[in-house]
């Protein structure tokens, strides 16, 4: 960066000065930290979930590089000979037994196990809960829409990941996940067969697998996650953190603690806290337990069983699909070619694909959906909060239930053992719920979000409550109301409030179809909406108590005290 | 409300402040900074800096916990000592790390400056700059020649797409193609019926009314690709009373005396059902719950399987033993598209 002759003035005196300048005015680190060392993050609780999300997967780095020390991903067959007295003598795959051997043969193995498989469940969990903070602030707006899809890629990544690292124990419950991923694959038309014998090396359960998901999850996807974490983060340092709304926050600045010291202590400090927590789940919660499940053995399986709760999801609506209607209709159907009768199974294919393709879709897809809801194009760094957002917020509801009832039905039959109602049941009033449940969602979320705009708009207006009842002295009772500050009051107004865009027509004095469209779905967003308090409303309102009520003056010497 | 900037379209796309006028409350500015305690308190900046050394004390105390963990507590086989050195070993790491992070953030919080400070953005593409890179990418694209020399254009291109294709083509040997295996087992007339997973023949005598039995082929754990085998062949063996059992024509001969073999294999996608209701004479797949009914030739009664499962049929041999009479007349377990 800098030529030679900028440095030759400069001699450092102190042996640390030495060597900083040593390096510095090799690699040029003068102009990292004037970039950096007073950068301005703004602050809020809601922006530590992506935090979570990049320590516990430093955390998993840390911990699943521990476990390939000893883990073996070999599927040849041998003897268990370790300490777990239950399956001495078992006949197992290696890579089982390196599990079991880690688990009690090897010092803080079982630890490492346990803090790699919650960091893991916590790892998808707040990518999940961060891509909903910026789902519901409305963060991805431009110009952030790109890195809303580099998230949406990284939540899918994550779940990979989860699933690969998931089958590598080998043991019972995981070799039924790995048959069930054939059952799906299979079901696939034209390729499904071929993809699971690739997949397999041959036939399930074959001999290649548990290798190849090796080389998936420890290497191909945490590097792929990696790079695509160093995008994320350059971006973010790209377009400086958006923050919410509030007194002295606009769109155009930051207002925030500088990174140098405060925020990278915080920040610094909160890694630690996040590992020091998994510590502790990790000491004290059994997860995985593979020592009571068994090697995989493709004809028992045991009951009640689940799979993490990011696939969840994914099971439940394998469950919760009908395989047939009535007693003639059936989802799987065979259709006759000219050569010959080929299968095809809707009834695993539909519940497979379905649910995720529309997740998935509507999720990649969402900042340019609202920003043609909206036509709006500007830039917004400035947060929304959920509440002034109720059509968007409602919609995000209804996706969770959506996602929760499929995870619920995951569950079914432990639902029905444990709260003694049938399974068939369960399954019926879960199957009713998967469409019933996001309508009423989002119906109920907007009227609650609404519902809390005017609660704003009460406050705004009149102030707070205080809980003070005074009887005037001509016998009426009040409530004193508190005025708000300027600062609460600028917080609660200052929002966006779309308004219902009436298509218009061209200069034929046509409406094109599409415009149409868009003003039926600018109704469905906007119809409902409560704008944001206005100085003149303001003014009005401390009018009427001024001019037409008896006692205002009473009122007004109350209140003041 | 005005509509000056709700999302109305032509709205002018900038960086500044959308037209926020007369009806809308004026930005107060950042609000006064409140003082803490630390700030005005020397005894309470003393109090906060002896919490934070002892929160890095108790990170110390943490990290020796798990050398105790780890040296003094030998591990002897037992599920009690493992979990109590685990503990030992996740307690002293979370003390560890978590008082490094309080400490730090209580530091942080009580101590470092609070004042909340105001930076501008900045455009995140000037106008200039685009200027500048549209004229250097075409100062690029026109030294390169690529525009005025399409022969070199087309050419590369074509050799772009096809040089991806080996590395595709090289994956092909992950697996073998499946032909036909999928439609056939280990099963074949007169072998006989074994337990799952010692392997011992079964007598028809040894199947009494009401009792299931877990059942692979003679000869299953010899072979070399046992695991695939059985992922195939395992049967469950069921004695009714032959009343209850309604076979269709063709069928009546595929079992024997009310003792039926089906597939393990779920036709969903390919759990083992293992859970029989003796009653009802209902089995039941604990993956996804999908019902089969015995009565009637094991028929989808609930959940998402769509196909029966396959049958298959037994005899008894001379001795008195279980035998199959063929193969599964039909594939075992999950669809394919070539199930056909």
């Amino acid at each position: 960066m800098s030529s030679s002759t900028a440095t030759t003035t400069y001699t450092p005196k102190t042996r640390v000065g030495k060597v900083t300048d040593y390096v510095d005015s090799r690699v040029g680190g003068s102009g990292i930290v004037k970039e950096f060392g007073r950068k301005i993050f703004p602050d809020h609780w809601t922006f530590m979930f992506g935090e979570v999300a990049l320590y516990t997967f430093v955390i998993l780095l840390i911990s699943g590089t521990w476990l390939t020390f000893f883990y073996d991903p070999s599927m040849a067959e041998t003897h268990y000979e370790g300490s777990y007295l239950p399956l001495r003598g078992v006949e197992m795959s290696v890579a089982y037994a390196s599990s079991l051997d880690i688990s009690f043969d090897i010092r803080g193995g079982l630890f490492m196990r346990q803090i790699h498989h919650w960091a893991a469940l916590l790892f998808a969990a707040s990518v999940a809960v961060h891509m909903l903070r910026v789902f519901f602030t409305g963060a991805f707006r431009r110009p952030r829409e790109f890195n809303w899809v580099v998230g949406c890629v990284l939540l899918i990544l994550s779940l990979a990941a989860g699933f690969t690292g998931y089958s590598l124990p080998d043991d019972l419950l995981s070799g039924n996940g790995l048959r069930i991923i054939d059952g799906v694959m299979k079901a696939i038309p034209v390729v499904g067969t071929y993809l699971s014998f690739f997949l397999f090396g041959g036939e399930f359960p074959g001999t290649m697998i548990i290798g190849r998901l090796y080389v998936l999850h420890i290497l191909l996807i945490p590097a792929v996650i990696l790079l695509l974490i160093g995008i994320h983060l350059f971006m973010v340092v790209l377009h400086k953190h958006s923050q919410f709304a509030g007194p002295g926050r606009t769109n155009t600045n930051v207002v925030g603690y500088p990174v140098g010291p405060v925020y990278a202590a915080k920040a610094g400090g909160f890694f630690f806290i996040v590992f020091g927590v998994l510590a502790a789940i990790a000491a004290a919660f059994t997860i995985n337990p593979i020592w009571n499940y068994g090697p995989y053995d493709p004809s028992p399986v045991s009951a009640g069983t689940q799979p993490d709760w990011y696939i969840g999801w994914v099971d439940g609506a394998l469950r919760l699909m009908p395989g047939t209607l009535g007693n003639n209709f059936d989802f799987e159907f065979m259709i006759p070619f000219p050569w010959g009768v080929n299968a095809l199974s809707l009834n695993v294919l539909i519940p497979a694909l379905v649910p995720a393709a529309i997740v998935f879709t509507l999720m990649f897809a969402w900042p340019w959906i609202e920003a043609w809801v909206t036509k709006d194009k500007r830039e917004h760094h400035l947060l929304d909060r959920p509440r002034n957002a109720p059509s968007r917020t409602a919609i995000g509801v209804a996706g969770i239930t959506f996602y929760c009832v499929l995870w619920a039905a995951a569950s079914s039959d432990l639902i029905a053992t444990h709260f003694l109602v049938s399974l068939n049941d369960v399954t019926y009033w879960l199957r009713a719920l998967v469409f019933l449940g996001p309508v009423l969602a989002f119906m109920v979320t907007r009227r609650i979000a609404l519902a809390l705009q005017r609660k704003d708009r009460e406050i705004a207006l009149h102030g707070r409550e205080t809980g003070r009842i005074v009887r005037l002295p001509h016998g009426e009772f009040i409530e004193v109301h508190e005025q708000v500050d300027d600062y609460k009051r600028y917080k609660l107004t200052s929002f966006d409030s779309p308004e219902v865009m009436v298509p218009k027509p061209d200069e034929n004095g046509r409406i094109s179809r599409l415009d149409k469209v868009h003003g039926r779905v600018s109704r469905f967003f906007f119809e409902d909406r409560v704008a944001p308090v206005t100085p003149k409303e303001l003014a009005a309102s401390h009018g009427d108590h001024h001019d037409e009520i008896a006692g205002a003056k009473d009122r007004e010497s109350i209140a003041s005290h | 409300m005005a509509d000056s900037s709700h999302g109305a379209p032509g709205t002018s796309v900038t960086v500044a402040t959308p037209g926020r006028e007369l009806d809308e409350f004026e930005n107060p500015g950042l609000p006064p900074h409140r003082p803490r305690l630390a700030d005005r308190d020397r005894r309470a900046e003393k109090r906060a800096e002896r919490q934070v050394a002892l929160l890095f004390a108790i990170s110390a105390i943490g990290t020796l916990l798990f050398f105790v963990g780890y040296f003094f507590i030998p591990l002897d086989q037992t599920i009690e000592r493992l979990r109590l050195q685990n503990l030992m070993l996740g307690l002293g790491t979370a003390f560890a790390m978590l008082g490094i992070g309080v400490g730090i953030v209580h530091w942080a919080k009580t101590l470092m400056p609070d004042h909340e400070v105001t930076e501008s953005r900045h455009e995140i593409r000037p106008e200039n700059d685009r200027q500048d890179a549209e004229k250097i990418v075409n100062d690029i694209l026109e030294e390169s020649g690529i525009k005025r020399r399409p022969l070199i254009r087309n050419t590369l291109l074509g050799a772009a797409l096809l040089a991806p294709l080996p590395a595709i083509a090289i994956f092909r040997d992950l697996g073998p193609l499946p032909g036909d295996s999928l439609k056939h087992t280990m099963w074949d007339a007169g072998v006989r019926l074994t337990r799952d997973p010692s392997g011992t023949p079964i007598r028809a005598s040894d199947v009494t009314v009401g009792s299931a039995f877990h059942v692979i082929p003679e000869g299953l754990n010899e072979i070399e690709n046992k695991l695939e085998e059985k992922a195939k062949a395992v049967v469950l063996l069921m004695r009714l009373d032959p009343e209850e059992l309604n076979p269709s024509p063709g069928r009546e001969n595929w079992g024997y005396d009310g003792i039926v073999a089906y597939s393990k294999i779920c036709t969903h996608v390919g759990c083992p059902v293992a859970l029989y209701e003796q009653q009802t004479h209902h089995l039941l797949c604990p993956c996804h719950q999908s019902t089969f009914d015995l009565e009637q030739e094991c028929e989808v009664i609930f959940g998402p399987a769509a196909r029966p499962l396959p049958q298959l049929p037994i005899e008894v041999d001379d001795e008195g033993y279980l035998v199959a009479s063929s193969d599964f007349q039909e594939p075992v377990g999950p669809s394919f598209w070539e199930r056909g």
